[in-house]
């Protein structure tokens, strides 16, 4: 049933998947949502996204949940002294007028307990919480597993 | 007579060579372990993806590129092998003369998980190897890096690694040549690889 659910939702969303979709809440707008292909359902997978707060209040990015993974949670890699580890945000911070990423090697989603292997080409809605702008879902390309950037002919990078 | 001369020489020789070792002692600990560190060879014995024990001894001849981590890593160790599938391609016929190599530093997960398939998925031209626990230790303190587990309830297994996440590179005669900090984009690797061809 999980399955299915999943399947139905990764079929539902797929004319959304070239669309590097945008969503706004309240003063947040949240785009280039990403993630990479990853081998088989036993490793974990990522996410990275770019959020912008274009209000004069301060908000924080709080939690993430989809139903692609049993057990998403927000990371932060940390390389200090030459060594790099991967605590668990609690939060991210979405300072006003400010524009935050979560993008390969600092913040990033983990997807752990994927409910299937992320393919390329697939996409996988993923809500996110904030503190004060409340939950918003957003559509997730799932490039390749040597991707370095969200795939978007406006993106930054 | 003769017999001082000699004992006088031996003596000579012998003050020499302990100025000489004592100089060169003073100095390979007087710089750290930057980049102009002084020449090491750092050694390894480990299993690949079959099981067969792989030493540093049979890759000489060759440039090695090496990086320590592990497959359950979603952000710092993909983003690097992708970098090194990258210079691999970029190399073109040159890539030959490159062995990039990856260690896991959490062998029993990472063999469980299967090494071979993850690997490949960057490129078939990067090794895994995953040795005991003892035979990784020791191919890390060979290269001079950390690498050390960390109890996190949140992660997969409950723990997570922590480790260096710098990219290695070791000459065709297996000395230490240079370490490619985290982030250090995939052409200015191939450029640095030319260089030296």
């Amino acid at each position: 049933m999980k399955h299915f659910l999943l399947a139905a939702a990764l079929i539902l969303s797929a004319p959304a998947v070239m669309a590097c979709e945008t969503v706004t809440i309240g003063d947040l707008t949240i785009e280039h949502a990403w993630s990479k292909a990853t081998i088989g359902a036993g490793r974990p997978g990522v996410f990275y996204v770019e959020i912008t707060n274009a209000g004069s209040v301060d908000d924080a990015l709080i939690g993430i949940a989809t139903p692609a993974a049993g057990m998403p949670m927000l990371h932060e890699t940390v390389v200090q002294d030459g060594i790099a580890s991967m605590p668990h945000a609690m939060s991210i911070p979405v300072p006003a007028g400010q524009n935050v990423q979560l993008s390969p090697g600092g913040y990033h989603g983990m997807l752990m307990g994927l409910t299937t292997a992320l393919k390329e080409g697939d996409s996988f809605p993923v809500t996110l919480s904030f503190e004060k702008a409340g939950e918003v879902t957003v559509n997730v390309d799932v490039l390749s597993l040597r991707a370095e950037g969200p795939d978007c002919a406006d993106a930054g990078q | 007579m003769r017999l001082r001369r000699l004992q006088l020489g031996l003596w000579v020789a012998a003050i020499a060579a302990m100025i000489i070792f004592a100089g060169t002692k003073w100095a390979t600990q007087g710089e750290g372990v930057a980049e102009t560190s002084p020449a090491f060879t750092p050694v390894f014995t480990l299993a690949d993806e079959e099981g067969r024990i792989r030493t540093s001894a049979e890759f000489r001849g060759k440039f090695l590129l090496v990086f320590f981590g592990f497959t359950n890593c979603p952000d710092v160790c993909p983003t690097t092998l992708s970098d090194v599938a990258q210079v691999m391609d970029d190399l073109g016929a040159d890539a030959e003369k490159v062995q990039p190599l990856f260690v896991s530093i959490d062998p029993e997960r990472d063999r469980r998980l299967g090494l071979a398939a993850y690997t490949a998925a960057f490129h078939p031209a990067i090794l895994g190897l995953a040795g005991t626990e003892a035979e990784t230790q020791a191919a890390a303190n060979s290269f001079k890096i950390f690498y050390g587990r960390e109890n996190d309830a949140a992660a997969p297994d409950g723990y997570s690694m922590a480790h260096s996440p710098g990219l290695f590179l070791i000459g065709p005669d297996g000395e230490w040549l240079r370490q490619f900090t985290y982030g250090t984009p995939a052409a200015d690797i191939l450029s640095d690889l030319q260089s030296r061809f």
